[in-house]
């Protein structure tokens, strides 16, 4: 059968082309693999191999013609004893891939004027409390979930013998063994591709970054391999699995052990990202990570590990995400953090009541899924807003709160946002340059007092 | 190309060589049929050939049992085929429709079958090699014999992260077949310009993983060689190495110009060295099958790889609401 040879697509973005020479003539035997023409493209001059085999009947387009559109019929293949003339008319213009439907992609659906907001309790009234650190609610948060479900374990850098650099996992490897508790070598890249694999293979792992400054070695497959599979996969498979780890500024450790990752990893559909500033938080929140079905980024602060808060006394401490704590409750100004940050917001809003500003405080607990409603409800009745983070200024988390506030709830404001943020510099090492680089309540009560032209 | 060590050539019976024909055969087309629509424009991006290196994952699927895993890089419709995956799912899928195995969203080089434990279709170098060990690991947690063929080429085995892994394989005996596609061209460098070591495989003893050299294009040598490597995985004494030379005809995607190389050198191996004819000229000789038998074969293949092409067209682009699902579980 006759069948037309079309001007082929040689690149992702060739439309048309130049047929530069032919190498075969009419009367031309092909096989598939010869060359048949030279072509000339956008990105260089490509040579066009025959895919079928047959006799070249005719050519249909002469070399040297610029401008040949992609598709149109350029020559003829015949079998033995056919002719050319075979072909009817011309046979039908191969099927374009459908266009792209025009840009009407649904807008995302826009939080009602007056966001609905989960003010439910995180644990029932009368429940017995006891006194915990994070540190020690963050391996109860581990330990109880690996005792559930024998598909978690914890993988990561001193995690097993030495009892974890940080001490978050001490005691886990007597009661959990080798087998689940597993030290690596100083290999963030791997271990996180390896862990990431194990999750695709049906486990659900934790992978500890001694501090998450070393998992932009790992940065790679938190995003492209864990993050992305299960859209990539039409949702086949995804990475069950929590990446975790101090984050922030220590103390005096210096420019490549003091940065906020907030920011960053908030950006990344397919990720979820958690970051508690109480013990409670930090144990139910880690549950809910462990068993949520996709990668969660969980950043703990070093400086919290050893403070000590009330944690419920109940078998199954559980914190939803997306879901953000009011912790002061206010009317002048809504004050929003998380983390480390809430120190200083908590601080900075006791100082304020000194002086008859009454701040409301919102711990956000989880920055992707973010609980945006309960800011927007807030700003409605207090009209001003400061946020608070340890993170740089361009492109922070302050700054995406910002727009969500102007989008959905510009009408409430009474003054502009301010986002308070550590400065705009690498971390210094010197005491005093520290301190300056950081955010300090001072620097919060200063900003409220500028929303409330006080 | 240096002369790969022949490896001794197995008993095989004329079923299996007719099987390894048409397994081959049927990628060979399909991905000829693949370059034809991506001429037609109906398949976009980027488009990663495999014809000249069908015996590499033919001869080793040869080699594997129902609960093995494998998992490679962006050249992946062969390895998706040899492992029993639909050819109507996978040309979707090159379409971008709906009936693709990714639903139109993940395109020729992210491609997955949770039922046929392939784990992807991965487009940065290097990062499935971790990846793979880590469902090497999995297999080993839960106390599973199953191995996991990880395949990668020459280019990434110059990748950080593959030494990594060769570490934590090797030093937790993860049930992981390394296989290094050597196909002589890193993209457009050739292995003399971008590799230290001449044999690759031998970068496996500094973490004490035996491995060793195969001729790519022999299936039966391919198959020879992963037999060794499946025993050593699955009876717990860890990784394996296959450095596999082959050699891939195409570019290295659809706009390769192929200014590296000449015209000569892959003619010369098309001519001399070819995967498919090797085993055509050993189904004739040994007359396991005719020319009649072979063409009949030919034109089963014909028509699976046309219903494939036809499926593809015909499924519809996916729904706009498939941009917002699947972000999240």
């Amino acid at each position: 059968m006759a069948t037309e040879i079309l001007m082929p697509a040689l690149s992702p973005t060739m439309e048309e082309g130049t047929l530069s020479k032919w190498m075969v003539k009419e009367g031309d035997t092909v096989k598939s693999g010869d060359i048949m023409a030279e072509i000339e493209t956008d990105k260089a001059t490509m040579e066009f191999e025959a895919v079928d085999e047959g006799i070249i009947g005719k050519i249909l387009i002469a070399e040297g013609t610029e401008g040949v559109k992609v598709n149109t019929a350029i020559a003829v293949l015949i079998e033995e004893g056919e002719s050319a003339d075979d072909i009817v008319a011309s046979a039908p213009a191969a099927e374009a891939a459908p266009s792209a439907s025009p840009a009407t992609a649904a807008p995302q659906a826009k939080a009602p004027a007056a966001p609905i907001v989960d003010t439910s309790p995180d644990w029932p009234e009368g429940t017995p409390m006891k006194q915990q650190t994070v540190r020690e609610a963050l391996r109860d948060g581990m330990s109880e979930e690996m005792r559930r479900d024998d598909a978690v374990f914890l993988m990561g850098e001193e995690v097993a013998e030495y009892q974890g650099a940080y001490k978050i996992s001490q005691g886990m490897l007597d009661e959990f063994g080798v087998r689940r508790v597993i030290d690596t070598p100083i290999t963030e890249h791997g271990f996180a591709g390896i862990a990431t694999g194990a999750a695709f293979g049906g486990l659900r792992p934790i992978v500890e970054f001694m501090t998450f400054n070393f998992a932009m070695q790992a940065m790679d497959h938190i995003i492209n391999s864990a993050a992305k599979t299960l859209y990539m996969s039409g949702g086949q498979m995804g990475a069950p699995m929590v990446f975790r780890g101090p984050n922030g500024a220590a103390a005096r450790v210096g420019a490549q052990h003091s940065q906020d990752y907030a920011a960053w990893f908030m950006q990344i559909p397919g990720l979820k990202v958690a970051m508690p500033y109480s013990a409670s938080d930090a144990k139910g929140l880690m549950k809910t990570a462990i068993r949520d079905n996709n990668p969660v980024i969980f950043l703990e602060n070093e400086i919290l590990y050893g403070r000590t808060f009330d944690v419920p006394d109940i078998d199954d401490h559980t914190v939803p995400f997306g879901k953000a704590r009011i912790w002061r409750e206010g009317t002048d100004v809504t004050i929003v953090s998380f983390s480390i940050g809430m120190t200083y917001a908590l601080e900075a809003a006791d100082k304020l009541a000194e002086e008859g500003i009454s701040a409301e405080v919102i711990d956000l607990r989880t920055l992707r899924p973010m609980d945006t409603a309960t800011i927007i409800k807030s700003i409605m009745k207090t009209n001003r807003c400061v946020t608070v983070e340890e993170g740089w200024p361009q492109g922070s988390v302050g700054s995406y709160i910002s727009s969500v506030i102007m989008q959905e709830a510009f009408d409430y404001l009474d003054a502009p946002v301010i986002n308070c943020t550590g400065k705009d510099v690498p971390m210094p090492y010197a005491a005093n340059l520290e301190r300056n680089a950081l955010i300090t309540t001072d620097e919060v009560v200063a900003a409220v007092k500028q929303v409330t032209y006080k | 190309m240096a002369a790969p060590k022949k490896t001794k050539q197995p008993n095989v019976s004329a079923d299996d060589l007719k099987a390894y024909y048409k397994d081959m055969l049927l990628i060979r087309r399909f991905e000829e049929k693949a370059g034809q629509l991506y001429g037609m424009g109906l398949i976009g991006g980027f488009c990663h050939l495999y014809i000249g290196q069908e015996a590499v994952v033919v001869g080793l699927e040869a080699t594997a049992k129902d609960g093995d895993s494998r998992i490679t890089t962006y050249r992946d419709h062969g390895h998706m085929l040899a492992c029993g995956m639909d050819p109507k799912g996978v040309m979707a899928e090159l379409t971008g429709r709906e009936d693709g195995y990714s639903k139109g969203k993940g395109g020729s080089m992210h491609m997955f079958s949770k039922d046929k434990n392939f784990y992807g279709g991965h487009g940065i170098v290097g990062a499935n090699v971790p990846l793979g060990a880590g469902i090497a690991f999995a297999d080993k947690y839960r106390g599973d014999d199953n191995v996991t063929f990880t395949y990668f080429g020459d280019g990434a085995a110059n990748q950080g992260q593959v030494y990594e892994t060769f570490n934590m394989a090797a030093l937790w005996d993860l049930p992981c077949i390394f296989v290094i596609e050597n196909n002589q061209y890193a993209m457009g460098t050739s292995q003399q310009r971008s590799t230290s070591s001449a044999e690759i495989y031998e970068r496996g003893k500094a973490f004490g993983i035996p491995g060793e050299a195969v001729d790519g294009m022999d299936v039966l040598a391919v198959k020879a060689a992963g037999e060794t490597a499946v025993a050593h995985c699955r009876s717990g004494k860890g990784p394996y190495i296959l450095e596999i030379k082959t050699y891939r005809y195409r570019g290295h995607s659809m706009s390769d110009p192929a200014k590296y190389r000449t015209r000569e050198e892959v003619q010369k191996m098309r001519d001399e060295r070819d995967p498919i004819e090797q085993v055509r000229e050993l189904l004739l000789t040994g007359k396991h099958a005719t020319e009649d038998d072979l063409k009949t074969i030919d034109k089963e293949i014909k028509a699976v790889v046309n219903a494939s092409a036809e499926f593809a067209k015909a499924s519809p682009e996916p729904a706009l609401e498939e941009l917002w699902t699947d972000i999240y579980a």
